[in-house]
């Protein structure tokens, strides 16, 4: 009894609300007539899109950095590199290769210069890192508009200035991941989850590593790693570095999968779905394993894909960006707020 | 007298920065004096309000309310009452004022307790319960209006009987603060009663300021610790900051919309938020410390490069879209500079602090 009690302690009343209501949904679809097997299937399409970008908060929240709500950034890091991809000509897995590589570089310098400022103002990380995102987005926006593309895949057919808000990947790298192991399914993003597997072990391992100890314990008890001679600054950084790289090939999976790289604001709100989703894993803002990304990934993007259409088939409603909005705010709210793991990332 | 020039540059390094942006940028927009003038006139009288209503949780200490959205969302639902209702004129407007009220000071309630449990990081916190309330606004207006609450008004239902329209024409209360009463001053006119509620509100700000609770906001914002000994009830002081904050944030929004004259249900307030805190740190203030003048200087100075961005972008570079994303990441821009400064002094004097308590120490320890 005790066990149980703990173990439900543990989890959480919201995370226990959530998975309950998943459920709830997944029994109850059939009735009301919706394909279960689809139902299922989008959402592992959902949850191979999004599951690097919620990867990518983590080595911030391992090393106390808090929240990564400055992801746009590493996003637009992308973003540049699939459009320079784009604009090399380059296709097929060549050019999804070739957007990470040359999204990488860039990924590393945006880091860098946001991990300086990130130290400079401990404690007061979140807000402030909302604030780098928001302007990385607008000062992005200028730069699509006038930075020299000539790819016609990319510019106006005529009239128009600039990039297009949405550009098609179709006859580059759409799906590239599960072409590439010759199972193109509709029903399992096999290629999504075996990169995904691949980079969540690379961090599973790095962890494990010199590096990775010390990057916990900055987060754990950074006066304890200061006295065992770990350069606090130094990991603050390089953990970063490593969320925003992660997140420029985050949002490349992304894009190869949903068929189109979305520029200007699009990139605006891209951290908060991702950092609910790692709440609701049962992430605390300075406490995190794979295991909640891949709970969290799979619960929220289930929430996303099923409230909507249990909903529009119940009450003939569509109300699937409002639930969108509370869950996922409602989330960040949550752990906001917890009394336990307080301490503003520190 | 060389430090102090110095010290000044750097305290107000963000209000030098944007006069000299605008004195730039006015020769290339090649609009007007005049027309610049009347601008800000019409900006002042549809902004300030609702600047001013940040100034108190900065006072106690609590940082820059984003949470302000969530009375211009109370606002917005009493718009959307004496639309329905077909009030009209000064009587729509006080009529809205007063079905603000509660709500407002409801939703400041709760902001005020979910704030007391984020002690530190109110302004992430106040953001993200912003977007929340949003969430819930949303389920209230777009489904819950017409179904669970009575609305005859078909003019503002969407077609399929419940829900409310992306756009009310406020018809009614359009300028009806504003033209209430009007005097005018060589070419400009001036709308006496929207300058009367601003003057008012400052008045209330610089009284409220010596009162009891004033002190107590105070006193707060220094230290919470010290205030609690001292036998200040903090957390209840900390929601009546919010909840005065929220309703101000409400008229602000009632008197924002009844100028413009529609309101764009689902977006009218979520820039609020944002463009108020954004004017008042351009005009000088931190998040520690702000001030009347900084929220007038600030809605001046924002609103002119408001008006100028895209006009200068269009003569510079041909491109109107340039401009507009100049400012809106000024916007941000700012906001993020201003956090980072505040910040980073708090880190300096902390360790200062932190020095002078270890040599303290020390020394006793030489002396023992």
């Amino acid at each position: 009894m005790n066990n149980i009690k703990t173990m439900l302690k543990n989890a959480g009343w919201p995370r226990i609300i959530i998975t309950l209501f998943l459920l709830s949904m997944y029994v109850v679809s059939p009735f009301i007539g919706i394909n279960l097997k689809s139902a299922l299937g989008d959402t592992l399409v959902r949850f191979g899109m999004n599951a690097i970008l919620v990867l990518s908060l983590v080595p911030m929240i391992q090393s106390g950095t808090g929240l990564n709500f400055g992801m746009p950034l590493g996003v637009e890091a992308g973003l540049l590199g699939a459009v320079i991809s784009i604009e090399m000509g380059l296709g097929g897995f060549m050019g999804f290769a070739g957007a990470i590589i040359i999204s990488i570089p860039f990924a590393v310098l945006f880091g860098w210069l946001y991990g300086h400022i990130l130290n400079k103002v401990k404690g007061g990380e979140m807000m402030i890192a909302t604030y780098i995102g928001f302007s990385s987005v607008a000062i992005m926006c200028i730069m699509w508009l006038v930075l020299p593309f000539k790819s016609q895949d990319m510019i106006w057919a005529y009239g128009g200035e600039g990039l297009r808000t949405t550009i098609s990947v179709e006859s580059h790298w759409h799906k590239i991941l599960d072409k590439v192991l010759h199972m193109p399914n509709d029903m399992l993003p096999l290629g999504e989850m075996v990169f995904f597997a691949i980079l969540a072990f690379g961090m599973w391992i790095f962890f494990r590593s010199r590096t990775g100890y010390a990057m916990k314990a900055v987060g754990t008890n950074d006066k304890f790693a200061k006295a065992t001679g770990i350069n606090i600054d130094k990991i603050r950084v390089k953990s970063v570095v490593m969320s925003t790289v992660l997140a420029a090939v985050g949002i490349i999976v992304y894009q190869q999968s949903f068929g189109f790289v979305q520029l200007y604001l699009a990139p605006f709100y891209m951290a908060f779905p991702a950092i609910a989703a790692i709440l609701i894993g049962g992430a605390s803002v300075n406490k995190v394993t794979i295991v909640n990304v891949v709970v969290g990934t799979f619960l929220f993007q289930g929430i996303l894909t099923m409230t909507p259409s249990v909903v529009n088939n119940i009450i003939q409603t569509d109300m699937s960006e409002t639930i969108r909005i509370i869950v996922s705010n409602g989330m960040i709210l949550y752990a906001l707020t917890r009394k336990e793991g307080a301490g503003s990332g520190k | 007298m060389e430090n102090k020039i110095k010290k000044f540059l750097i305290n107000n390094v963000v209000p030098i920065f944007m006069v000299i942006i605008i004195l730039l940028s006015i020769p290339i927009s090649g609009l007007s004096i005049e027309y610049l003038i009347q601008e800000i006139i019409l900006r002042l009288s549809r902004n300030l309000f609702l600047v001013l209503s940040l100034l108190i949780p900065i006072i106690a200490g609590m940082g820059l309310n984003f949470g302000i959205v969530l009375g211009a969302m109370a606002g917005q639902i009493a718009l959307i009452f004496i639309t329905d209702w077909n009030v009209v004129g000064l009587q729509g407007f006080f009529l809205a004022v007063i079905i603000t009220l509660p709500i407002a000071a409801l939703m400041g309630y709760v902001g005020g307790i979910v704030l007391n449990r984020a002690k530190g990081r109110e302004m992430i916190t106040s953001m993200i319960l912003g977007f929340f309330i949003n969430g819930v606004y949303q389920l209230l207006v777009l489904y819950g209006m017409g179904k669970v609450i009575p609305i005859k008004n078909e003019a503002i239902l969407l077609s399929r009987g419940h829900g409310i329209r992306n756009a009310i024409d406020l018809k009614n209360i359009r300028r009806a603060l504003d033209d209430g009463i009007t005097f005018n001053i060589g070419q400009y006119s001036i709308p006496v009663l929207t300058i009367l509620a601003i003057v008012l509100l400052c008045l209330f700000i610089v009284w409220f300021r010596k009162t009891k609770l004033g002190q107590d906001m105070r006193a707060i914002g220094q230290d919470i610790e010290v205030s609690k000994s001292s036998g200040i009830a903090v957390d209840r002081t900390r929601i009546l900051a919010i909840v005065i904050s929220t309703i101000l944030a409400g008229i602000g929004q009632l008197i924002f919309l009844q100028n413009i004259g529609t309101m764009n249900t689902y977006n009218s307030h979520e820039q609020i938020g944002m463009f108020a805190i954004a004017a008042l740190l351009i005009g000088g203030a931190t998040v520690s410390k702000a001030s009347i003048p900084n929220a007038l200087s600030g809605v001046v100075l924002f609103h002119t490069m408001f008006v100028l961005a895209p006009r200068a972008g269009k003569e510079l570079i041909g491109s109107a879209q340039i401009g507009e994303y100049f400012r809106v990441f000024i916007s941000y821009g700012i906001i993020a500079l201003v956090l980072i400064l505040h910040q980073w002094r708090r880190e300096k004097e902390k360790e200062a602090e932190r020095k002078r308590i270890l040599e303290m120490n020390s020394n006793q320890a030489g002396g023992n």
